[in-house]
């Protein structure tokens, strides 16, 4: 680099801006919410070049991709479940992410909660209601996660370990451990998953209301929307999420304040882990009624793009969590006329879009005024 | 105008505007600089001193108005014409790659080269002739990394003339100098002026700039307020010209003394000492020794004043103090509890207030609320159950807003939204605000403005007077001398004399702060 850029890109702060009015409130909001639009129009004109090149006219494939999601109760369903899984894993990532912390880990954690709550399953007495099973299969599932999270936040805490590297490679031995106990001991003969739980499934929709029929969604939805609820209100209204915010935006600041960093880390860690973990039960108590191997196969991962989307905020992860679970199922709705790999490469480009738009449109909203 | 009669002029800046988003800059700023003069462009934080000078050296480029450099007309220019014009400026931070040598920073964008390679030896060469026609003395072989504050400061310098700057900005170049380094700049800069270069000096240190300049611009919420030949005007006139009213200037020293009834004597054995540190050594985080040794106690009371030239060891200290780093050795205790061992959040309890020497980095979260960023560190004491009582969040804030005179009054606004000044309030009023015995207040008025200094320092002298206290750590030795009761220099990590404020004065801490002097004053 030579001196001339070295000076330019430290001149290029403004000033500490003099005081301002109210408007900065509404002005964050816009600039929280913005981006995200702006994302989903640029990945619809990317589809919409994509679909052309196929030969096809945008306006009938996503015509397709609208009424197999939410122009059925059977799409729909789908959508909802496929959401739930991503409000979980989104929630996860999101809440490491307020803590600083990036955790790419949300893979291996989710399918840990689903194994455990699963082996917990086998192990209680047939016939029990599921209002007494489920606060146990919650801990299960959130023990399982938690543990499989809180391993690379107190190796961060202590040793200094990068969570990135840690939760990637914890990724690799946790799926390859849950891959071998499945295949080796717990698999019913034929298949790769486990006998089914003995007691408190938890029933699907379609079993109150008929169309929903074949779908997988379930009440587990509900679970979803309260933690959501419940994530909202730990970060924002109380003094551990005031505490686990001020860590993440200032980690030197927040250790001035009193905070034990350190602290926080593994706790944030082992509670997004948690999150993720819980999620499985939307496979395993939800749906199947067993653990299936690699059964929520991507989940994890695209619970980055979910809480990066959401801009790691629970309402905007809930809604982030509906845009994905359209776009991969539609997938499906549209594969007769363009390739269903389109909606990867679509989910890919609201990413990219995200990333890239966050400091655009901030400085355009910036110039606007 | 123009001071040179039929010689036009090296700079002249007309109706500058330049905004960045809804904040105006320079709102109509101008500027005229003679040649061969040294000209000081003076303003409070904000006003938008350095806002101009870097649209003149081309790294911004302003909405409206008419740049001329040598009667040229140059608006719009980029740093690179700038550059080629001979116009450079020396930042406040300095923009050096440690790790290269001298020689090697200076040559950094016009590397020389013989046959592919870098030709160290003419570098050094040329770097060195450079070096001993400017008076700016220092080796051209050395390791940026193992330089003083000062002789970076020199590099940089002499990395701009290198590139043949004829008109040359410093953009508050005495920040981190000790008073003899400052003397030494003086020179080199009177020297230069000699020459027949032209030199814009941006600082808002009044004693500079009569010690230095020829002639002022004052700056006023980015609009040019007055134009001055420092031979014909005063400080306080400078002053009322900067804040726009009549300004408490001197700095003098108040003791408890002329105060309030009978003085607390530092030295008096039977007073309580309120913070006792013993034989505290720290290291950084090279793990090289940073305090060493380090003894002192301050008097319920008391302010002590550390001087010292930045970097030695004063930020490990307070950090140390404050639990925010861990010790090799010795002991503090505060109201003669042994606090050698306990947490941040312990020692707040404790009685413990912390003024932290960077805001932005430690004393505020940017994005936080006025309100949130007021109870930092205090939020286990705004509960209700795991909640944040948030009424009580609110109610403290308006409070303080009220107090501190925070402004704008608004608790829900973030802290980033705030002037450097008001942001330093909160910092004073989250620390200030509340029970405390022990108070560490390091830079407490730095980059903030002359009216704001003015209320922070009342504020310590209350303090004072409540019989709390005080450790400030300053760069400015001006504030120390305003301020202290006893004032002790650190020096490579030892406190190498402390002197009660009657025997002391730039003369006499001046020869310990850049290490000439050692041993052990009363």
């Amino acid at each position: 680099m030579t001196t001339t850029e070295a000076r330019l890109s430290t001149a290029a702060q403004p000033p500490v801006a003099p005081p301002v009015d109210r408007t900065a409130r509404r002005t964050a909001l816009e600039e929280a919410v913005l981006p995200a639009v702006v994302a989903l129009l640029v990945a619809a004109i990317v589809g919409d070049i994509l679909i052309l090149t196929f030969g096809q006219s945008p306006g009938t494939v996503y015509r397709l991709l609208l009424e197999g999601t939410w122009g059925n109760a059977y799409g729909l369903g789908q959508v909802l479940y496929k959401a739930t899984t991503l409000t979980f894993t989104g929630l996860a990532v999101a809440i490491g992410l307020r803590a600083g912390l990036f955790n790419i880990g949300a893979e291996s954690q989710l399918a840990a909660g689903g194994f455990v709550a699963a082996l917990v399953g086998l192990l209680l007495p047939a016939g029990m209601p599921a209002l007494l099973t489920l606060p146990v299969y919650l801990i299960a599932a959130a023990a399982g996660g938690g543990i499989v999270g809180g391993v690379p936040g107190v190796l961060k805490a202590k040793f200094g370990a990068h969570e990135v590297i840690t939760t990637i490679m914890l990724n690799f031995i946790v799926l390859a451990l849950l891959n071998y106990l499945t295949a080796a001991h717990l698999k019913v003969e034929g298949s790769l998953h486990t006998a089914a739980i003995h007691s408190g499934a938890l029933p699907r929709f379609s079993s109150y209301i008929e169309p929903f029929h074949g779908s997988a969604a379930n009440v587990v939805l509900f679970i979803a929307l309260v933690t959501a609820i419940v994530t909202w209100w730990f970060l924002f209204r109380t003094r551990r999420g005031f505490e686990l915010r001020a860590t993440g935006l200032q980690p030197e600041a927040a250790e001035y304040g009193g905070i034990n960093v350190g602290n926080v880390w593994w706790r944030a860690m082992t509670l997004s882990g948690a999150l993720a973990g819980i999620g499985g039960l939307n496979f395993v108590l939800g749906y199947k009624h067993y653990y299936e191997d690699s059964f929520a196969s991507g989940a994890g991962f695209l619970g980055i793009a979910v809480a990066i989307v959401g801009r790691n905020h629970p309402l905007g992860v809930v809604l982030a969590a509906l845009v994905f679970a359209t776009i991969s199922q539609g997938g499906l709705a549209v594969n007769a006329v363009v390739p269903k790999q389109m909606v990867d490469v679509l989910q890919a480009v609201v990413i990219i879009a995200v990333a890239a738009s966050v400091p655009e449109v901030r400085r355009m909203l910036r110039k606007a005024r | 105008m123009a001071d040179s009669g039929s010689q036009s002029p090296a700079i002249r800046l007309t109706d500058i505007v330049k905004s960045f988003g809804p904040v105006l800059a320079n709102r109509g700023a101008s500027l005229e600089v003679a040649r061969g003069e040294i000209h000081a462009l003076v303003g409070e934080n904000g006003a938008g001193k350095s806002t101009l000078m870097r649209v003149l050296s081309g790294m911004y480029v302003a909405e409206s108005g008419r740049m001329e450099v040598n009667a040229r007309d140059v608006t719009g220019w980029s740093t690179a014409d700038a550059i080629d014009a001979g116009v450079g400026m020396v930042h406040q931070h300095f923009m050096l790659v440690p790790t290269l040598t001298v020689a090697e920073n200076v040559m950094l964008g016009r590397e020389l080269t013989k046959g592919g390679q870098l030709d160290r030896a003419r570098a050094e060469r040329e770097v060195a002739e450079l070096s001993r026609t400017t008076g700016l003395a220092v080796r051209p072989e050395r390791k940026v990394a193992d330089l003083s504050v000062g002789e970076a400061q020199r590099v940089e310098i002499l990395k701009t003339l290198y590139r043949g700057a004829k008109i040359l900005i410093l953009d508050e170049p005495t920040a981190v100098l000790s008073p003899p380094e400052i003397e030494e700049l003086w020179q080199v800069l009177g020297q230069m002026r000699d020459r027949g270069e032209t030199i814009v000096l941006i600082t808002h240190k009044l004693d500079e700039v009569m010690a230095i300049s020829d002639t002022i611009t004052v700056m006023r919420h980015g609009r040019t307020v007055g134009r001055l030949r420092t031979s014909d005007t005063t400080p306080s006139e400078i002053a009322k010209a900067m804040v726009g009213r009549d300004v408490q200037l001197a700095m003098n020293y108040v003791s408890e003394e002329t105060s309030s009834g009978p003085s607390v004597s530092a030295h008096s054995s039977a007073v309580e000492s309120l913070l006792a540190v013993r034989d505290l050594v720290v290291t950084n985080v090279r793990r090289l020794t940073a305090v060493d040794h380090v003894t002192f106690a301050i008097a319920a009371g008391e302010i002590l004043g550390i001087a010292g030239v930045e970097g030695n060891g004063q930020t490990e200290l307070l950090e140390a103090l404050a639990g925010l780093r861990p010790i090799r050795n010795g002991s503090i205790h505060i109201s003669r509890r042994d606090v050698t061992n306990l947490s941040v959040k312990e020692r707040g309890d404790a009685g413990l207030s912390h003024i932290p020497e960077d805001r932005h980095a430690r004393g505020l979260i940017l994005e936080y609320s006025v309100a949130e960023n007021l109870i930092l560190g205090q939020q286990h004491r705004f509960t209700r159950g795991i909640q944040l009582d948030r009424d009580r969040v609110l109610d403290n804030a308006r409070k303080q807003i009220d107090a501190f005179d925070v402004r704008p009054a608004d608790p829900q606004l973030p802290a980033r939204a705030l002037s450097g000044g008001n942001q330093q309030k909160i910092v004073i009023a989250r620390e200030m605000g509340r029970e405390f015995q022990v108070l560490l207040a390091a830079q407490p008025t730095r980059g903030v403005d002359v009216g704001a200094i003015e209320f922070i320092h009342a504020q310590l002298r209350a303090a004072r007077s409540a019989g709390k206290a005080i450790l400030l750590v300053s760069a400015d030795l001006a504030e120390i001398l305003a301020l202290s009761d006893r004032i002790a220099v650190m020096y490579g990590g030892k406190l190498v004399a402390t002197v009660p404020r009657v025997d002391a004065s730039a003369e006499v801490l001046g020869p310990y702060m850049t290490g000439a002097a050692t041993g052990h004053a009363a």
